[in-house]
């Protein structure tokens, strides 16, 4: 009979974290971005059938990174959570708080539970309110923590190249075009070894989709799609698809084969 | 052990329909699910009444009255019986007040639940077959009194037309080329529609033509109301086109309302169709 070897608590969540950390590492980023009239999510994502920003309710989005068909489960179980609620109560009852903590309960249920692989993914939920004040996003980590984010947000791939390049370049308040310029900028912006370079994305690798307060309709999540985001980003040079070593930005099925880093089960 | 996280059902892939998932985790939520004693409620419950839709050229009109009565008592003077179902199909309501508002919820809340999961908008005819589903999973209900009968009318994406559905209760359905009324006061309107129809009418014309014939169907039937003109209490009217669908303003009911009114106090029967030859046949 073979005995466990002793692994303490702390190297046991943190092999965990490690593990899930960088199942998400992989992917591209994604930016959530408050502008006048909501918040707008940007994401490379060459894709056009498999979703990283998607709707839940009247005035709440989801956006991910990582696992595909983890969050997507995650999704699924959002959209099912927020029309119920809708449906027993009342619209203005499903509300992005509620299902930040349905989320994180989940994320966090599963991530120290010893039985499940730690899920590799990370979400945003955001909501927008009347007006830009009452607008929020939160951010729900693998481990199941929450936070609350101002004016943008960045998750997934070199997240703090992009933030950093955020943090000099966001202005409050911007128009939808102005926002969505910074964003792909960002999302464009690589640091290798002290070098920077700016790469621009060609329009039909981008994923874009804004919850719209100004919006006549009650649902105020729209996509913005290809002709129309041709338009608002204006001209901006030659553009460069990702390079090809990191383009499975849906990043999950084909990732395990190519990336000897990826464990089939999780360490426990 | 007890879990704050969300229900392993809501996390299982499997079904993109709301009605279905319902009747499956908390089926005490559904309209049509109760069992009763034997009886006939009829006359306990307020009822809904004239329902009246047309197609114009590039789109339809789908109007109702404003009355729900219970048994000879006016229940409810300013009820609304005409719903946007999605984005390009409305579906408007006779019947058991009560029960069918909650169907028209549960209807809504299940093409959006489709379209939020699938990505896609379900055809005009998927969702011309989910409302039979609802309406014969009521039925039970129906033969105690309590029946519901809709009327559903979208916009055609790939056709590019409007077009009308007619239900029973047993949610039966057919198709109706150009106008349908369902109701207490339906074969008043019908009657009108048959002799004021056109296949060329403007959209203005058109919710001309449903305020007509809500005016003869509240003409004849006691438990229809015509239009309301000391309270200023007219029909519902939506419009659906290619470009989605919307609710003709309170104010331009009103004149259209005002309009009909005026003619009908030179000829309280109406407009005088031709005795033999109508005005589109040559």
């Amino acid at each position: 009979m073979s005995m466990p070897f002793y692994v303490s608590p702390e190297q046991l969540m943190k092999d965990r974290a490690d593990f899930a950390r960088k199942g998400i590492a992989r992917g591209r980023s994604l930016v959530a971005v408050q502008y006048a009239d909501g918040v707008l999510f940007v994401t490379e994502n060459p894709s056009q059938a498999l979703h990283k920003v998607s709707e839940i309710y009247d005035r709440i989005a989801f956006a991910a990174v990582g696992r595909y068909n983890e969050f997507e489960n995650l999704r699924i179980a959002g959209v099912r959570l927020a029309d119920m609620r809708g449906y027993s109560y009342d619209r203005r009852d499903v509300t992005g708080r509620g299902l930040a903590n349905a989320y994180a309960q989940t994320l966090g249920t599963i991530f120290s539970s010893g039985g499940e692989k730690p899920y590799e993914v990370e979400i945003f939920v955001a909501e927008v309110g009347d007006d830009s004040a009452d607008d929020q996003i939160y951010r729900l980590t693998y481990e199941g923590r929450v936070g609350d984010e101002h004016g943008y947000a960045v998750m997934g791939g070199d997240a703090e190249t992009v933030t950093s390049y955020l943090e000099e370049h966001y202005t409050e308040g911007a128009s939808l075009d102005a926002a969505l310029a910074v964003a792909v900028a960002a999302l464009g912006h690589a640091t290798e070894g002290g070098q920077t370079t700016d790469r621009v994305i060609p329009v039909g690798d981008l994923e874009v989709a804004v919850l719209d307060r100004s919006r006549s309709q009650p649902r105020k999540f729209a996509r913005i799609l290809p002709a129309r985001l041709d338009a608002l980003l204006g001209e901006r040079g030659p553009s460069e698809p990702a390079p090809a070593e990191s383009t499975s930005s849906t990043d999950d099925a084909d990732s395990t084969d190519d990336d000897g880093d990826a464990p089939i089960a999780p360490p426990l | 052990m007890t879990e704050a996280r969300i229900p392993a059902a809501y996390m299982q892939p499997g079904t993109s329909s709301f009605s279905d998932f319902l009747s499956e985790h908390a089926p005490d939520l559904l309209p049509a699910r109760k069992s009763l004693p034997a009886g006939s409620l009829a006359d306990l419950a307020p009822h809904g009444t004239t329902i009246v839709a047309a197609t114009f050229p590039g789109g339809l009109v789908m109007a109702g009255d404003r009355r729900a009565t219970m048994g000879n008592v006016i229940a409810q003077r300013d009820i609304e019986k005409v719903f946007p179902a999605d984005e390009y199909s409305t579906v408007g309501i006779a019947g058991t007040a009560g029960l069918a508002v909650e169907m028209v919820r549960l209807f809504q809340v299940e093409l959006e639940h489709y379209e939020k999961i699938e990505g896609s908008i379900l055809s005009l005819d998927g969702k011309a077959n989910r409302l039979s589903a609802l309406i014969r999973a009521n039925l039970g209900m129906a033969m105690q009194g309590l029946a519901v009968v809709p009327m559903f009318a979208g916009y055609d994406l790939d056709r590019g037309i409007g077009r009308i559905f007619g239900y029973d209760i047993t949610g039966g359905r057919h198709e109706e080329r150009h106008f349908f009324t369902v109701g207490s006061g339906s074969l008043f309107a019908r009657g009108a529609m048959k002799k004021l129809y056109r296949e060329d009418l403007t959209e203005t014309e058109c919710v001309t033509l449903t305020v007509q014939a809500l005016y003869d169907a509240a003409d004849d039937d006691s438990a229809t109301g015509g239009p309301d003109l000391t309270r200023r209490i007219f029909p519902v009217v939506w419009v659906i086109t290619a470009e989605g669908g919307r609710r003709i303003s309170d104010d331009d009911v009103a004149a259209i309302a005002d309009q009909v009114v005026a003619g009908r106090m030179q000829r309280p029967d109406g407009p005088n169709a031709p005795l033999l030859q109508g005005g589109d046949v040559q």
